[in-house]
């Protein structure tokens, strides 16, 4: 098996007795190198727990995560992680938030000048490859929400990460922003062949995105149904309409609304309807 | 402004007098430099108008041009310039000596929960104190001289500023420290990379608004046990029934924190210039 992580019997519990919240409950979970796996799910189905786990940002509270078979054990540099916001340094320009991984490398130990070099040759062609260049020695709060998100994307790849841990990235962006964005980011994991763990809430991203989408459920968070995506490999815009892809959505939101128990109570809207209308005729 | 249409030009007045007031609305330069002028201006009319009416007694109430003929007696034969120094080489020693140790301990505060725990009831506790009751047991220990007026000063902000500089640094989005946390920053790197750059413009402006506080309590401290100093000429202006040198010495004081805080404002433009970019 080529398996980059290994989810073992992973649970997690917020706070102490019985007023702790299982937030993970026996998670098993095998994610190929160069997959690009998706997660879904309610809210609290803990699909954003589970992905600060990978890491390294949560501890689990029992079962483990290895990564090319070993566990881990806190933060690291194989593991890139891009957040919904907030996570630029608004005080750097584009280029130094691109570069903040090798400042803290620089801080460290002697770099010879082939290294520095190397790593202004690594951000340029990130820069390049996100469409950033015009904006390099701009500061964050200058740039859209779309372009912000196109710098933490470099930065996180900058160091060449094996895997890319993404917390609904494109959440804030708007629907054009984003399909743009997908496209960007499918191109990107085939050029950096990096494993992408996705989370989202959004379910027609994440089928176009994945290869596999993940539905957890909540109370207990834990993995529901696994649907894997039979779209060709090589994804444009147009399969959204296509009727397989119409068909997955579907599925997977009634999948969802189950595991959520939450549906539109139909019948008493219809009913509050019919009251109205009768006050208003009394009147 | 056709006479054919006078309706129309009023009405345009009178759309503009209205956007005026829009809620949170937008101001030029030049109206909102207007505004500011008769703010200034009117107290000054106000206070002009009433001293030459002879309406109140100039010993109570001492009109401008009294009070600028004393600030130049007091300049000329008091050494106004000594007062003006000394006060604000109080202030700044009080205020610097109070930084110095406020920001690292706020930082430590900010950052750490176990010091937090440690530290922050206790310093809300003596924040509650008044600084003045302080001043007895100041003159026990410190003495009469200097170093008692920058105790004071320092006892007055520093508790404050410590809170506040907590207050600061927790305000750094969790995310910006996850995020270095993930590019493999260790807690060193962290806190000098990321929480330090992250929270200094807040710092900046926590100073700016403690030192308005130092002014405050170096009046309480000179009003006690000083021979010179701008608080110290007020208290005996006072006993000599000098209203305008009163009046000059307030104002004077206000000058100089208007100062001081322009300059704030100034070094937080030049210093942190990414965030006036838009």
């Amino acid at each position: 098996m080529d398996n980059k992580i290994s989810i073992k019997a992973a649970h997690k519990t917020f706070g102490e007795g019985e007023r702790g919240i299982v937030a993970l409950q026996g998670v098993n979970l095998d994610i190929a190198r160069n997959e690009f796996v998706t997660f879904v799910g309610a809210s609290g189905c803990g699909k954003s727990t589970l992905l600060r786990c990978i890491g390294g940002l949560e501890t689990l509270s029992s079962g483990s995560i290895e990564v090319d078979g070993v566990p881990i054990s806190g933060p690291g540099v194989d593991r890139a992680m891009v957040f919904q916001h907030y996570s630029l340094y608004p005080w750097l320009t584009v280029m130094d938030n691109i570069k903040f991984t090798r400042k803290l490398q620089a801080g460290r130990e002697d770099l010879t000048s082939a290294d520095v070099e190397a790593a202004s040759g690594r951000a340029d062609a990130l820069l390049d490859l996100m469409g950033l260049t015009h904006v390099c020695d701009a500061y964050p709060n200058q740039l859209s929400g779309g372009m912000q998100q196109r710098v933490a994307i470099a930065r996180a790849l900058l160091p060449r990460p094996q895997i890319l841990l993404m917390d609904e990235p494109f959440g804030a962006l708007d629907a054009q922003t984003r399909e743009v964005m997908h496209d960007l980011i499918l191109h990107v994991s085939k050029l950096e062949k990096t494993t992408i763990v996705f989370v989202t809430h959004d379910v027609e991203e994440a089928i176009y995105l994945g290869q596999r989408v993940v539905v957890m459920a909540p109370r207990p968070g834990r993995i529901d149904s696994i649907y894997p995506v039979e779209l060709p490999a090589k994804r444009d815009q147009d399969m959204k309409l296509s009727p397989e892809f119409m068909q997955q959505k579907k599925a997977i939101l009634h999948r969802i609304r189950e595991t959520a128990g939450m549906r539109t109570d139909y019948e008493l809207l219809e009913r509050m309807t019919r009251q109205a209308e009768q006050q208003k005729d009394k009147q | 402004m056709s006479a054919a249409k006078p309706t129309s030009s009023l009405e345009r007045l009178c759309a503009a007098w209205c956007r005026l007031w829009m809620i949170r609305g937008h101001l030029s330069r030049r109206t909102y430099l207007m505004f500011a002028l008769v703010g200034l201006l009117f107290p000054l009319a106000v206070w002009w108008g009433v001293s030459v009416s002879g309406w109140m007694d100039k010993v109570f109430m001492p009109g401008p041009a009294d009070v600028l003929s004393r600030t130049y007696v007091w300049f000329k034969e008091d050494d106004l310039m000594h007062d003006v120094w000394i006060s604000t080489y109080r202030v700044i020693a009080g205020f610097s000596l109070s930084a110095v140790l406020a920001i690292p301990l706020g930082l430590m505060i900010g950052t750490y929960r176990p010091v937090q725990a440690m530290l922050e009831p206790l310093t809300d506790f003596i924040r509650y104190m008044p600084a003045v009751a302080f001043i007895p047991l100041v003159m026990l220990w410190v003495g009469i001289d200097e170093s008692s007026k920058i105790a004071i000063i320092f006892i007055g902000t520093f508790f404050q500023m410590v809170l506040m500089v907590a207050e600061d640094v927790r305000r750094v989005p969790i995310t910006q420290i996850e995020a270095a946390q993930t590019m493999g920053a260790n807690r060193r790197e962290i806190v000098s990379l990321v929480i330090v750059p992250s929270a200094k413009p807040a710092l900046l402006d926590t100073l700016r608004v403690t030192m308005g506080w130092a002014w405050t309590y170096l009046v309480v401290a000179e009003l006690v046990a000083a021979n010179s100093g701008l608080g110290y000429s007020i208290l005996r202006a006072q006993r000599f029934m000098q209203t305008d040198k009163i009046f000059a010495g307030i104002i004077l004081i206000g000058l100089i924190g208007l100062a001081i805080d322009q300059l704030f404002r100034w070094l937080h433009r030049k210093n942190f210039p990414w965030m006036y970019k838009k």
